[in-house]
């Protein structure tokens, strides 16, 4: 590890989200991987720059509405069927007919337990301390209101701070700065 | 092959093609920022404490009527033999209802990629939420035993008998909770990235503390908004089916029983579109006096309200021919009872219902076809009063006059609300209403980040994205 330990990583500002994508590509292509760019919106295309692959919230959401499918399914035939069976109307104790629309709710409820919990641990929130939460430029008037951010971590394998600093010189960068952990 | 370069920009469009903008004199991104969370921060206008306090009162006026009803019983309500439902289920019916136009606007819109939803989606979520609340209320209540209303929830009673889910009922308690829940998830979902915006805003310790609490740690990193789309794609992928199935589960409360006038298939489909009908409605309502008081002219333009129309009307017109294949179908069916409580609609006792519910829900969205009435802020606001009134009638006809003669003429009666249902009915709006304005106080009432998402300076491939004027190339 070059860069001493309470350098969380060296910020960037960029004007346009255009020019933040060029050089996004860049800085995929230079073989970093410890590093993001922040934005107010998602940028539309910015996977794809970064080199990210498709997100796996999906498996998330699957197992969760699989969960509730079969939870449903199972807690109606328990209570109805075999734990305490009563006769209403001639019906048949269990049927997959009548345990589908609360089976098909539950579904959807996990299934939808899954996608926000997955996001949250995909990305490790909720993270309440965060270095660039700390950082004037950062939070004031910055990423969530206007302004394209790029960082390089230091915990980056390729990190040096003279070739980070000249690189994202080299792509536009303004305003670099080292910020602290 | 040729060597020519092919040019990476677009032909221009031509000028007959062209959109009108979503966001209007080209406002900057900071500009959506600040107006947007400037609703929510300084000091209250008047016109919010002038709307506060009635709707305040109003909701007082809800808990004095539901501890009347608690404490004393049902029989304080209008309810009785034959007409067992009253304005109890025909309000769960209307509030529920005009929540389904949220999800819509969240979950349809956004996998049909209609952008201009970006505008109202937050606003309509919350009102889902709020109406949903509302409508919660009467099934709890109308029980009568409120303290039984854990046999709901799949708990064995004392005697260790289960809930009993062959009955729509049952179904009913899991799609509206389920409802409740998801809307929720959703719509806290959509706020992060805007509790994060008003985090870096908040002057106070106060709000600091608070709206870094919810905001969760949000950055705006690039790894994160990956995860966050994709699971605000899957959420809208569930909601989609489940605000279709919402609306058709409290139809089958009805279509499952035997009741001429009840008994029909068309009730799913012809619930949901009513729903959507009257929850487009309730936003129209909401949006157009907000936008002038909170001037959101330029991000709630004249097209978002042109389309809302358009939505309106499609909708009111498939109610309308939901009315006319559900006579089609009582002459069809032969059966005299089904014919007598058609009949009995258009020319009994409640024929006044019949009548006003035709002319509000099938006769008044008409106007939208043209453009000069989707144009006059007045009258749509108008109309969209009186598509709500509509939206009520409808399920006073189904409930009430399909109650109050049925089958053996000996079982006639007719049904009076009393003033406790009355002003029970008023008591919701003061919760909704409440529930509304401290939103607006307190959370930005439309989607930040998602505005500034479809403006062109957010668009890396436009020129004011940054885009170079022959096209940058990708690496």
């Amino acid at each position: 590890m070059n860069g001493s330990v309470n350098v969380f990583g060296i910020l960037a500002e960029f004007p346009t989200p255009a020019d933040l994508m060029h050089a996004a590509e860049k800085v995929r292509d230079a073989g970093y991987t410890r590093w993001d760019v922040y934005t107010p919106f998602p940028v539309h295309g910015m996977d794809h720059a970064m080199g990210l692959k498709n997100s796996k919230v999906g498996w998330f959401a699957f197992f969760g509405g699989l969960t509730g499918y079969t939870t449903g399914m199972l807690m109606i035939w328990f209570m109805n069927a075999f734990d305490y069976p009563i006769v209403v109307g001639g019906k048949p104790m269990f049927s997959p007919f009548s345990a589908f629309p609360p089976s098909y709710e539950l579904t959807i409820l996990f299934g939808a337990f899954g996608a926000l919990g997955g996001m949250l641990i995909l990305n490790r929130l909720p993270r309440w301390h965060h270095p660039l939460l700390k950082h004037p430029r950062f939070i004031e008037r910055g990423a969530s209101h206007d302004k394209f951010f790029l960082v390089i971590e230091a915990r980056d394998p390729k990190y040096d701070e003279a070739s980070v600093r000249q690189l994202l010189e080299s792509l536009g960068g303004q305003n670099i700065e080292v910020v602290e952990e | 092959m040729s060597e020519v370069a092919i040019s990476m920009t677009p032909p221009p469009v031509p000028k007959e093609l062209e959109r009108p903008p979503l966001v209007l004199n080209q406002r900057s991104l900071g500009w959506i920022s600040d107006h947007i969370a400037g609703i929510a921060e300084g000091k209250a206008p008047v016109w919010w404490w002038l709307a506060f306090i009635p709707s305040f009162l109003m909701f007082l006026v809800l808990v004095a009527m539901l501890a009347y009803q608690i404490s004393t019983g049902v029989g304080v309500w209008g309810n009785h033999h034959p007409t067992m439902w009253g304005w109890d289920i025909i309000n769960f019916v209307w509030w529920i209802g005009i929540g389904h136009a949220g999800t819509l606007i969240s979950a349809i819109l956004f996998l049909l990629r209609q952008r201009w939803r970006t505008a109202v989606n937050r606003a309509a979520e919350a009102m889902t939420i709020f109406a949903v609340m509302c409508a919660g209320i009467y099934p709890a209540v109308h029980v009568g035993r409120v303290w039984f209303d854990w046999f709901l929830f799949p708990i064995p009673n004392s005697n260790g008998i289960w809930p009993q889910f062959r009955s729509p009922l049952m179904w009913d308690v899991f799609a509206v909770s389920t409802y409740f829940t998801v809307s929720v998830l959703f719509w806290y979902m959509g706020l992060i990235p805007d509790l994060a915006v008003m985090r870096d805003r908040a002057r106070t310790k106060l709000r600091q503390i608070l709206y870094g609490f919810f905001a969760l740690g949000w950055t705006g990193a690039n790894r994160h908004w990956t995860n966050y789309e994709k699971a605000y794609l899957i959420l809208a992928g569930l909601s989609t089916p489940l605000v279709l199935s919402v609306h058709s589960i409290v139809s089958l409360d009805f279509a499952v029983s035997q009741l001429p006038g009840w008994h029909t298939t068309i009730f799913p489909p012809y619930f949901v579109a009513g729903a959507i009908f009257s929850g487009f409605g309730m936003v129209l309502t909401l949006l157009i006096p907000l936008r002038k008081l909170c001037h959101l002219e330029d991000i709630i333009t004249m097209r978002h309200i042109d389309v809302m129309c358009k939505v309106t009307l499609a909708t009111g017109s498939i109610v309308g021919y939901a009315y006319g294949m559900e006579f089609f179908i009582a002459w069809y069916s032969g059966s005299p009872f089904e014919r007598f409580a058609f009949m009995n609609r258009a020319l009994g006792p409640y024929w006044w219902g019949y009548w006003l519910m035709l002319f509000c829900n099938v006769a008044v969205p008409q106007l939208f076809w043209f453009r000069s009435v989707r144009q006059n802020l007045w009258l749509v606001f108008i109309l969209s009063i009186l598509v709500n009134i509509g939206m009520w009638f409808e399920r006073f006809v189904i409930i009430v006059i399909s109650l109050h003669r049925e089958f053996l003429p000996a079982n006639w009666g007719y049904y009076m609300p009393t003033w406790v249902d009355v002003a029970t009915f008023l008591g919701t709006f003061g919760l909704f209403f409440t529930m509304f304005l401290l939103f607006m106080r307190f959370l930005p009432m439309i989607a930040i980040s998602e505005v500034k998402g479809v403006t062109p300076q957010a668009d890396p491939h436009h020129p004011l994205g940054g885009a170079k004027p022959h096209g940058g190339g990708h690496g």
